[in-house]
């Protein structure tokens, strides 16, 4: 039975605002060209396949819906076509496909690829004594007899077999893309293959197709070692770490593009109000954001989320799920985060509507005596839609690093939900630990270093591609 | 002048009132003081009596706006909105939940946070500064792109990694300073280290790559040009000409944040166990002590509208193209 949550409702309707403008970009030279300069640029078209693998996971993860519980033998004499009954959990596609990853928890923390438990137990022997060990691990390496002598070169074999499986997906993969390119292109296959290997292109497709073998062949390794093992530890209630990371992007790229997005009308509306209507309405405007602006973001934020959960504390019975909260939280704090980082776009958007008011055509519209409304939707807005798109890029990376800090505060989002910054708040207090338990950590900062490197190497190219003035401004 | 910053300041006043409102609103009428009250006394069937007198406590049991049984001004004084939301202005800052006094606990905590924010505005400043100069120096060279990269992957990392990789490196692996603490005096300086340390290196990223914008941008005007052609060696031309020019955004950004010390550093703060305004807010915000985060995002916006006026007049007296109006 298919859920659909307040964020995986606000994703869906982004997909459709970014299908929208691409669609409209592909038909108005002044947004297509800059877009056909991204992709001609090598260290865009590397971030965009790393960030199409995240988007792809986060999505995957956006589709919720309460499994169907496995049918009980119906009762002799009993109609076996009942309605099916379905568990109250709420589970999304990606929870499904890592079912493995998520069902499979030791007793308390495990290294990485490790067989026997990070801390000692005791354990009865066969005789009735007693000793103090560490004990084999539920799953992590239960099909070794002898761990000791038979992990590394298992390891090996799951190793090479996930990257043969990579490389046949990839140039499975890439036979089929190439293949439908020469049919479209009406060319013959060996033309196109000796197209794309001639050295100016359309677009930097090398650096592209390098960069998704080296995910596909990654992807694969992972995902024939993490059924056998815990490829990146357990924490400490014994959950996967690997599936907890994977269950943090949605997270994050939940934080870094709803929070623009829900801001987005409010922000384009006004600034363009303000910049085009001027005087009062103009000083309203202002007054509005400055004063929103003057307000510490941490600090405004923190005083929402505290009034928040005032809030939920006194009507706790108004939810149905664990999950609908957190995700409520999650929007509110999406919205909050906008509230404090609106007001530089709308600051952005009425200089431009200020500039843009004086411009010839724009003068030639009043003139003839255009009404104010059609004047903005025909002459205003589409002329700084590339400045909503930048700031779009831009704020992304901002806000994904904004979600750790925010968790570490217990401001950020709920603590049940599966956040980097929650996996970092959690993993701190085990540094202290010795031998260290580091791979929480570890696996949170290369899954964030990941995202928001690939993110701000996109906003570079993005900006200088379409605003070049801009480029000092961040 | 003069008559320019008092226009400044009556222009504060309105945006202090938003503020002031936008609190208000946030704290008393989204949530009753009711509510309040239930979530600090941590129970769902709390007695109406407990309730009563934890409100009488802390002083929310007057009336939101109008006091009607109050005689005489009371009327407008002898409520929430006047005693908790008005006195903000006079910088009374009243009692926490707790019981302590704000302003006293204000006073007391800027300190530790000034030392350590003072020191990391000023190193970060000057090894920014030096190290975008190296770059332009060495512009479209290896150097320059190498740094580059080096400044996006620096700028990728959370802040939270280069606390906790600072405190596990310097702190636990090599035992050179206290990994958290902090003392009176002189004794102090050894726990500030660390922390200063940290934040200098997680501010590199973002700092250098802007002031790099910055000395590109000047790099490219006539006078520079001018400077090269009468033979002055790029050395000179870069501390002469393009150093000084450059410094004009540089120090007015620095300007605009320079209030805002006051407030310390968060995350910083807390981790290492400082006692400043930062881990004073987050601990206010862990304890739900709502009175402190009030008073504190006040404080901050005054901080932030002096910054504001802070940065014109200094753009007036660096820059003498821009003139005041």
């Amino acid at each position: 039975m298919l859920v659909v949550l307040w964020t995986d409702a606000l994703i869906f309707v982004l997909i459709a605002v970014v299908l929208g403008f691409a669609f409209h970009a592909t038909r108005h030279p002044h947004l297509r060209v800059p877009w056909q300069q991204v992709g001609r640029s090598r260290v865009a078209a590397g971030a965009l396949v790393v960030l199409s693998v995240y988007v792809a996971i986060g999505l995957l993860d956006s589709v919720h819906f309460h499994p169907r519980l496995e049918a009980q033998t119906p009762a002799v004499g009993e109609a076996s076509q009942e309605t099916p009954t379905y568990s109250t959990q709420v589970i999304s596609l990606l929870d499904l496909w890592l079912q493995p990853l998520r069902e499979q928890e030791e007793k308390t923390f495990s290294a990485p690829f490790a067989t026997h438990l990070f801390v000692k137990e005791a354990m009865e022997q066969p005789d009735g004594s007693v000793i103090r060990a560490y004990p084999r691990l539920e799953h992590g390496g239960a099909h070794l007899t002898d761990p000791a002598r038979d992990r590394a070169p298992d390891i090996l074999l799951s190793t090479l077999l996930g990257l043969v499986q990579g490389l046949i997906a990839w140039t499975g993969f890439l036979l089929m893309v190439l293949g439908l390119s020469a049919w479209r292109a009406r060319e013959s296959f060996a033309q196109r293959v000796l197209q794309l290997r001639q050295e100016p292109t359309q677009a930097a497709w090398r650096v592209a197709v390098w960069t998704l073998l080296v995910m596909l062949v990654l992807g694969f390794i992972a995902a024939e070692l993490a059924v056998k093992y815990h490829i990146l530890g357990t924490d400490k209630v014994g959950e996967d770490v690997f599936y907890q990371s994977l269950k943090s992007i949605r997270t994050g790229l939940v934080i870094g593009t709803l929070t623009t997005l829900v801001m987005l009308p409010a922000a384009v509306i006004l600034g363009i109000m303000a910049g085009y209507f001027r005087g009062l309405t103009d000083d309203i405007i202002q007054y509005l954001y400055t004063t929103l602006n003057s307000i510490p973001g941490v600090l405004l934020i923190a005083a929402a989320i505290l009034m928040l959960q005032v809030y939920m504390a006194n009507h706790g019975d108004e939810f149905n799920s664990l999950v609908e909260r957190a995700d409520l939280r999650l929007l509110f704090l999406c919205i909050i985060l906008g509230v404090t980082s609106w007001t530089g776009l709308c600051r952005l958007l009425r200089g431009e509507s200020l500039k843009l008011r004086e411009a010839d055509y724009v003068q030639a519209a009043i003139a003839l005596g255009v009404r104010h409304s059609r004047l903005i939707a025909r002459h205003i807005l589409p002329n700084v839609l590339h400045i909503v798109m930048i700031t779009l890029v831009l704020d992304f990376s901002g806000l994904v690093l904004a979600e750790a800090v925010l968790s570490y505060v217990n401001i950020g989002v709920d603590p049940t939900m599966n956040s980097w910054g929650n996996m970092i708040n959690s993993a701190r207090l085990e540094l202290a630990r010795d031998p260290i338990v580091w791979w929480s950590l570890a696996a949170a900062f290369g899954f964030m270093f990941t995202l928001v490197l690939a993110a701000n190497l996109l906003a570079d190219v993005v900006r200088d591609a379409f605003d070049p003035r801009l480029r000092g401004t961040a | 002048m003069m008559a320019y910053m008092l226009r400044r300041v009556a222009y504060a006043l309105p945006i202090l009132i938003g503020v002031n409102l936008i609190t208000f609103a946030l704290f008393f009428v989204v949530n009753s003081p009711d509510d309040m009250a239930r979530m600090q006394l941590g129970d769902k069937r709390v007695t109406e009596e407990a309730i009563d007198t934890w409100k009488a406590e802390h002083g929310y049991d007057q009336p939101l706006f109008i006091n009607a049984q109050a005689g005489g001004l009371g009327v407008l004084t002898q409520t929430i909105f006047f005693q908790k939301s008005l006195k903000l202005f006079a910088f009374d800052f009243g009692a926490s939940d707790s019981g302590r006094d704000i302003g006293n606990d204000i006073a007391q905590r800027m300190w530790p946070s000034l030392a350590i924010a003072v020191p990391v505005l000023l190193l970060g400043l000057a090894l920014n500064i030096s190290y975008a100069l190296m770059i332009i120096f060495f512009r479209a060279t290896y150097v320059d792109v190498g740094s580059v990269v080096l400044l996006v992957a620096m700028m990728s990392i959370s802040s939270l990694f280069y606390i906790i990789g600072g405190q596990f490196l310097i702190g636990k692996l090599l035992h050179l300073v206290p990994i958290s603490g902090y003392d009176t005096g002189f004794e102090a300086i050894k726990f500030l280290i660390l922390p200063v340390i940290v934040s200098v290196i997680a501010g590199i990223g973002t700092g250098t790559r802007l002031y790099r914008t910055f000395f590109l941008e000047e790099i490219n005007r006539d006078y520079v040009r001018t400077a090269r052609a009468k033979g002055l060696p790029e050395r000179v031309v870069l501390f002469r000409h393009v150093l000084r020019n450059a410094l004009i955004p540089i120090l007015t950004g620095v300007v605009a944040v320079l209030p805002l010390l006051f407030m310390g550093a968060l995350i910083t703060e807390s981790f290492f166990g400082v006692p400043g305004l930062g881990s004073y807010t987050i601990d206010a915000i862990s304890r739900q002590d709502f009175a402190i985060v009030r008073a504190m995002v006040f404080l901050g916006s005054v901080l932030y509208i002096l910054g504001l006026i802070l940065t014109d007049i200094s753009y007036t007296l660096v820059d003498p193209r821009v003139r005041l109006s």
